[in-house]
């Protein structure tokens, strides 16, 4: 059985800024780490390792320093990484992106199983998972919290998907492609032995000539149907007044303010 | 400062560091107040390798040494004392092995450490003998071929929890300090027991527990070296695992300063941060130096071992003397730096401050270590160097 986790290389939130004038990220300078969800991902292949009989395989779609990211996965345990990386590839919306992806999963058949994390968190926009299995034509199950069992003689995955009043049971085919949330598991830490392994691992870089596709312009910005037409903070509606001073005094005007407006 | 740390020690400490502020930093004050044995850390750290750090790679280990162990027991030891004991003394118990077993000793119970799938200890103390081990009563007795234990071990730090226990005992009462013997002891052996776990000061999250043996049978095989080596042993690897004591200490000490720089930035008084007025920026000046000091003692410790020196006894012995000196002088200063706070349990620094206690009495008190250190002197002086 052959698992591939989608994996995305992702600045870390805690040190997030935003450019004062176009409102984007400013990515210089700030560390990248996996996207969080991601590893989630990948310690659900682990432990599926554990349990079947699995070979495991992360891709990720990103620069050439993308590849910390695949070692990192690789000193958790997972068995080989790929980076895809070309400058055809920049400026990808999650259409392009999820396509790149797709393509590069094709050259890896067979496949019985694709992870993906929830959403990555700088996009945010959890298309990728979806998009990937919709290119792949292959059923997907987004949200899940929990894989009950993999009948591999039947050739069918059983999960639970996380609901915002309870959860759903789902049976699929596999292939298929599940996009996890962080209830599913504790990720591992790295060892050292996985470590000294990821670096001496050969990890191969495939450029948009190893992928095929039928014609130019597959891949990256020229790919993005989204347009991004303006990035705005969004207006504050509501009148905030800040109250300082000593505690005294501040818990004495803000009573009285709330008497005023009869709420006490 | 840099201490030019290969890559392989760069990424065992970035690792340690690592589960360090992820897994232990957030509980460390539960565990210290339920005074609980973190085996869930521990397992963290088994998974991670860590345990396996000082140990060659044909029984299991990464293939570091005393340097490296001295690493994760500092990083360990910046946010909790007791989960770093737990942690080196699972190595006080493989020393004997290692530095005294045969090939099928080694073979059989050093994968199994390295791995941390068990825990180590190592038992010399007993109630009347602490400094003066060379009058522990627990008695091994040939028969057969099987040795007959009888005795009580007082104050084994991770007794009760490890597998794989180095226990010194007298094969031969009338040969003195030669008539002792070192012997591999596994858990579950009959007529092994524990007492009861102590309640102490501090490093409450690790155990330590009575060790008692009533004709406990174990097979002559399980014999480390010869008969009438249990001293040598014993003294061999006590040397070679105080600097992780001192690094235990230097961690403590680097997490009181750390924890003491951020408040004294944060606490006004007067109008302004405290860290504004001289008499906290020369308590910190002088923590700092001291810890760095000590750290540099250590390392240095460590390497001459690694090198395989033959005298290590005194440079040992000086590098946990004056780094648990100055644990326990950095962390009553960063207690002081935290006036009231520091004294609360809300903040970390007084549970620092109590771990750092331990660090000047176990693994041999700092007057037996200066003892050591001036006997060592004068011999070297008669001897003309
Ligand atoms: C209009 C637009 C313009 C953009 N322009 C830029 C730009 O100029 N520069 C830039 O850096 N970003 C840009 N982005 C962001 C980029 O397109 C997205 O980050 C990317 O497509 C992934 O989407 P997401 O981050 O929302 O991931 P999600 O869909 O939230 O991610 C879900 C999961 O998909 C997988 N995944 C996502 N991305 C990858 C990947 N690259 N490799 C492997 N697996 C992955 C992971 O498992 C992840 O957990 C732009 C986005 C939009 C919408
Ligand atoms: C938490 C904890 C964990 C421990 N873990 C272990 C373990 O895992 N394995 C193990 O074998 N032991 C362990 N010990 C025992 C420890 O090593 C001893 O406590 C230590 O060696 C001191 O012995 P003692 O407590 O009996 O003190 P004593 O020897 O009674 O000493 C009392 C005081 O007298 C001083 N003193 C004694 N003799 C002299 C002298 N000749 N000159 C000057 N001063 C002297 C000492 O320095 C000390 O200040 C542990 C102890 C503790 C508290």
């Amino acid at each position: 059985m052959k698992i591939i986790i989608c994996i995305k290389q992702v600045p870390e939130t805690g040190n997030i800024k935003i450019d004062p004038e176009t409102h984007t990220l400013i990515r210089s300078g700030v560390p990248s780490i996996v996207n969080p969800l991601d590893l989630y991902a990948v310690e659900e292949a682990l432990r599926w390792k554990e349990k079947l009989s699995v070979t495991t395989t992360v891709i990720t779609m990103g620069p050439p320093q993308a590849k910390e990211a695949l070692k990192e996965a690789l000193s958790m345990g997972i068995d080989e990484g790929i980076l895809l990386s070309d400058p055809q590839f920049a400026g990808a919306d999650t259409f392009a992106t999820s396509y790149t992806l797709s393509l590069a999963i094709k050259k890896l058949m067979p496949y019985n199983l694709i992870l993906c994390g929830k959403q990555a968190i700088d996009g945010d926009t959890a298309q990728v998972g979806p998009g990937i299995a919709e290119h792949l034509d292959i059923p997907h199950l987004a949200y899940i919290r929990k894989i009950e069992e993999i009948d591999q003689k039947k050739g069918t995955l059983r999960a639970q998907r996380l609901m915002d009043d309870g959860y759903e049971i789902i049976e699929v085919k596999l292939p298929a492609l599940l996009t996890v949330v962080k209830e599913i598991n504790e990720p591992r830490l790295p060892s050292l032995k996985g470590k000294m392994r990821a670096r001496k691992a050969d990890l191969p870089v495939w450029k948009a000539e190893d992928l095929c596709h039928e014609d130019e312009g597959f891949f990256g910005l020229s790919a993005s149907p989204t347009q991004v037409k303006t990035i705005f903070a969004p207006p504050s509606k509501v009148n905030v007044e800040i109250i300082t001073g000593e505690a005294e005094e501040i818990s004495q005007l803000l009573i009285e303010r709330l008497k005023t407006q009869k709420i006490l | 400062m840099d201490y030019f740390l290969t890559e392989d020690q760069q990424m065992i400490q970035d690792l340690a560091r690592r589960v360090t502020q992820e897994k232990i930093v957030p509980f460390r004050a539960e565990f210290d107040e339920r005074e609980e044995f973190a085996w869930d850390i521990m397992n963290n750290l088994a998974e991670m390798d860590l345990f396996g750090v000082y140990l060659p790679e044909e029984y299991g280990g990464v293939g570091g040494g005393c340097f490296e162990l001295c690493l994760v027991v500092e990083e360990l030891s910046r946010a909790c004392g007791g989960i770093a004991i737990s942690f080196a003394a699972s190595a006080l118990g493989a020393y004997p092995i290692f530095l005294y077993g045969n090939d099928q000793q080694k073979k059989k119970y050093l994968p199994q450490i390295a791995a941390g799938k068990k825990l180590g200890a190592f038992a010399l103390t007993e109630a009347d003998a602490g400094s003066d081990a060379g009058r522990i009563k627990t008695t091994a007795r040939l028969d057969g071929d099987q040795y007959v234990l009888n005795g009580t071990k007082q104050w084994i730090t991770n007794g009760g929890e490890a597998e794989i226990y180095t226990v010194i005992a007298m094969t031969d009462k009338s040969r003195g300090s030669r008539g002792a013997s070192a012997f591999i002891v596994e858990k579950g052996t009959p007529g092994f027991e524990f007492g009861k776990k102590e309640k102490k000061m501090g490093i409450r999250s690790s155990c330590t527990r009575e060790l008692i043996f009533t004709d406990c049978r174990v097979l002559k095989e399980n014999l480390l070296s010869r008969a009438g080596m249990g001293f040598i042993i014993a003294m061999r690897t006590l040397d070679t695992s105080r600097p992780g004591i001192g690094a235990q200490a230097v961690g403590i000490a680097q997490g009181a300063l750390d924890e003491a720089v951020t408040y004294a930035r944060e606490r006004v008084q007067f109008g302004k941060p405290i860290s504004s007025f001289q008499a906290i920026q020369h308590m910190m000046a002088d923590m700092a130096t001291q810890v760095e000091a000590a750290r540099a003692l250590v390392y240095m410790a460590a390497k001459n071992i690694d090198s395989g020196a033959k005298d290590i006894s005194k440079i040992s012995a000086m590098s946990k003397v004056f780094a648990s000196d100055v644990a326990m002088k950095v962390t009553t200063d960063a207690v002081q730096i935290l006036g009231g706070y520091g004294y609360m349990r809300d903040y970390p620094v007084e549970k620092m401050m109590r771990d750092a206690k331990i660090t000047q009495i176990y693994e041999g008190t700092n007057q037996i270590q200066r003892n050591v250190i001036a006997l060592q002197l004068i011999k070297e002086k008669a001897k003309g160097k």
